[in-house]
């Protein structure tokens, strides 16, 4: 059966198809919906859970290949950052059920914060690599990567990016592979990884490598298409063949990767030999053209294609000197339109009480990221995640008393379990006169909505065991645990100054569910009472979408406002009406 | 390939355009069409600009859009659509919602709104169709039906027949809300 299908739900029903018996994953943009579609399917065929952070998710999976199940564990580019420590390893101690680690790059940053090759990881892993360019390949490549994985003893990467992970085109489906799970056998010179086994491991890991570079000059993934009229060769892979294929058609010939690492240096010698001209094109980092060079084989790349962005058919054509004519635009500047907090985003309060109160703010990664835009303008700095509340420690280690009473690390429920525990621990071991606020909107908001340890449901939406945030904070001993409705800016503005003015490291649950959670009823529309409002723009200061000047006078949005109410307590003038508090 | 249609659905990050290309894409590949969509989730969804491309033809390869490529932008907001005429192929069309939505710098009072840009662009000879998709998506039932309005007006410059449309808006909206969104289409499509 055929069916338009993006490409992380291809990938979910290759690994399906595959026999996948369990995922484990943490959402990351844009990687999420392969687990999600893997969710989908029920328990009795494949386990899918969130874990807390991609390392515990790979470990999960590495514990499910090793009792002879075949398993997963989906990721975004940055995320594999944090599964690297497993990862390495891994490569030593191989499989016994086909494991999978799919990555999704995001060149050009849509959702990211750094673009980063993920392709870097197969080689400095040692592992072999997969990379498809469009639905039909993310299911064949993900339902043969098992295949590949079991028979070389080895994880395999499924490399995505976000124009293959988000783009819908047709795709074959077929049926699951009906298998055993492998027989658990202790080998502990194999799984054991200390260095008297390790040593005996390494040679292993390499002669798989060769075997695999092997394998790869007949991997039906890697294709050369002769076409042209041998003048101009391009080695291409992903959604760069696309581009390649839409802007020059026939006209060229083309060796398209499927298999990024190892790299069939035979095949690329052959097709080298039969072209003119030969060009890399590969988004991002020159990974394929550095091999084709070192081979001494004259290749045409990054001089030509940018280190930095995505590309498209447009980039292609115009390296090649076609024509291409943009369409006509308006003269007026067309003001930006950036991302932003929604209307009635509880971190709103929570941000506008920093702002106002001069906090200097360690951010994290999330919507809340958002409270840097204007008008707020709120965070300082914003690193990877976890970094708010380590890096709020550091920052008032070196400051001490300067920065100690009005410095704050800001992060969200999701993420503090992710890796904002750990920094806490650190903060309370270390003594810091610290103040971490825990932006608790009952959800991992960003990535679209997935259930967390803090959430009380599972990746179905089951009920499950429920962090205590406040109890857990307090028996890393942090004695000043304090909770604060984000949509009371006086309660936030107290409870802020209490905890700054404190002398031992405290914690601010500023706890509030995501207006957007379909369990939050929105309540009626405020209106703006014109008599009453004197245009002094103070509610605008919050930077509420559903706020706006008009002839004079502030208006609100009727189709956005959410009735949180927020504003009303800036109004001086009790110009803002309706939105009473519950 | 040139014998692809390239369209693009652009708009504020919440209004709805996943649905207009869901439809689209399920519309397209029912009538035989190599299909395909690309979008992008995640930041930008928090009431950014967003876009969406849907390319369908003979073979397509390319799931995105560049400069000099559409030959329709579907815009839900008024400046959006005039954020994206480089990707305009020439004689191509714009079809846009005359709603106004302030982005952030306006209402900061950081930039203007530019409220006469579809006069603007009409006079430098872009083929403008401007829509009060709002008004006609709340007479069908429905703020929220601005994306099957403006669906119904694309569907008058599309070679495919209505009932078509309308077969696949059952296939893909919740089947309480058919009826309402078929009234959407119909009065998008002027009738």
């Amino acid at each position: 059966m055929k069916k338009l299908l993006i490409g992380n739900e291809a990938v979910a029903r290759g690994l399906y198809e595959g026999g996948v018996d369990l995922v484990s994953s943490y959402p990351g943009t844009p990687s999420t919906e392969i687990t999600e579609f893997l969710s989908k399917y029920d328990d009795s065929e494949v386990k899918s859970e969130w874990a807390p952070n991609e390392k515990v998710a790979l470990e999960v999976a590495f514990g499910a290949s090793l009792a002879g199940g075949r398993a997963v564990c989906c990721m975004k580019h940055v995320g594999l950052n944090v599964a690297a420590d497993p990862l390495f390893t891994l490569s030593y101690t191989g499989v016994s059920g086909g494991l999978v680690i799919c990555v999704a790059d995001d060149p050009a940053m849509h959702s990211s914060q750094n673009e980063q090759d993920s392709r870097h990881y197969a080689i400095a892993a040692k592992l072999p690599m997969l990379e498809p360019a469009d639905s039909e390949e993310s299911l064949q490549f993900a339902k043969a990567a098992f295949e590949l994985s079991e028979q070389f003893d080895t994880p395999v990467l499924l490399r995505m990016c976000t124009r293959i992970a988000h783009s819908q085109s047709i795709t074959q489906v077929g049926e699951r592979v009906q298998r055993e799970k492998k027989p658990y056998v202790k080998q502990a010179e194999k799984y054991v990884m200390m260095p008297g086994n390790a040593k005996k491991r390494h040679p292993v890991v390499e002669a798989r490598m060769e075997a695999l570079a092997e394998y790869a000059e007949s991997c039906p993934f890697n294709r050369a298409e002769y076409t042209g009229d041998g003048k101009v060769g391009i080695i291409t892979s992903g959604t760069c063949y696309q581009y390649v294929r839409e802007a020059l058609g026939d006209s060229v010939a083309v060796l398209k990767i499927g298999m990024p690492h190892p790299l069939p240096k035979k095949l690329i010698a052959e097709f080298a030999s039969k072209v003119e001209t030969l060009y890399v094109i590969e988004e991002l980092d020159p990974v394929i053209e550095t091999t084709v060079k070192a081979m001494g084989i004259p290749v045409i790349g990054k001089e030509k294609f940018s280190i930095i962005g995505e590309f498209s058919q447009n980039t292609i054509a115009a390296a090649f000197g076609k024509t291409v004519t943009a369409g006509v635009t308006a003269d007026s500047v067309i003001p930006p339109r950036p991302p932003m907090m929604c209307a009635g985003c509880p971190h709103r309060g929570m941000y506008y009480t920093l702002a106002k109160n001069k906090v200097t703010v360690l951010g994290d990664i999330g919507c809340y990221t958002l409270g840097a835009v204007a008008p707020l303008c709120a965070v300082d700095s914003t690193l990877c995640m976890g970094a708010s509340v380590s890096g709020v420690h550091g920052f008032n280690r070196v400051l001490e008393g300067a920065s100690e009473g009005k410095t704050v690390a800001v992060i969200g429920d999701s993420t503090f379990m992710h890796s904002g525990v750990t920094g806490l621990i650190n903060v309370a071991y270390n003594g810091s006169n610290s103040t971490v606020i825990i932006l608790d909107n009952s959800i991992t908001g960003m990535t679209g909505h997935q259930q967390n340890p803090t959430t009380g449901f599972n990746i179905k939406g089951d009920p499950a065991l429920k962090v205590d945030l406040e109890a857990l904070c307090r028996s890393i001993g942090i004695n000043r645990v304090r909770v604060v409705d984000p949509y009371d800016l006086k309660a936030c503005d107290t409870v802020l100054k209490e905890e700054l003015a404190a002398k031992e490291p405290s914690v601010i649950i500023s706890r509030r569910p995501c207006v957007l959670l379909k369990s939050v009823k929105a309540k009626p529309a405020l209106t703006v009472n014109n008599d009453k409002c004197r245009s002094c723009r103070r509610c605008m200061t919050m930077g509420c979408p559903a706020i706006s000047f008009k002839d004079g006078k502030a208006v609100v949005d009727a189709t956005l406002c959410v009735g949180c109410g927020v504003c009303k307590q800036l109004c001086a003038f009790d110009a803002l009406e309706g939105g009473d508090a519950e | 390939m040139s014998n692809t249609t390239s369209l693009m659905i652009v708009g504020v990050g919440g209004q709805g355009s996943l649905l207009a290309s869901k439809l689209l894409g399920r519309l397209l590949t029912d009538e035989g069409y190599d299909v395909k969509v690309s979008e992008v989730h995640g930041m930008s969804q928090r009431g950014g600009s967003v876009v969406t491309y849907v390319r369908y033809g003979e073979k397509v390869y390319s799931p995105v859009i560049g400069e000099g490529e559409a030959d329709f932008i579907v815009s839900f907001e008024k400046i959006e659509a005039a954020r994206y005429t480089a990707c305009l192929k020439e004689g191509g069309t714009v079809i846009t919602n005359t709603q106004q939505i302030d982005p952030m710098p306006v209402i900061t009072g950081a930039a203007t709104y530019p409220a006469s840009v579809l006069e603007e662009l009409t006079a430098k000879g872009v083929k403008v169709t401007a829509v009060d998709a709002l008004s006609l998506a709340k007479e069908a039932g429905s703020a929220k039906a601005v994306n099957i309005v403006l669906m119904g007006v694309l569907s008058k410059l599309l070679p495919i027949p209505a009932e078509k449309w309308l077969a696949a808006i059952e296939n893909t909206v919740a089947p309480k809300f058919v009826e309402m969104n078929k009234r959407a289409f119909a009065l998008g499509r002027g009738e």
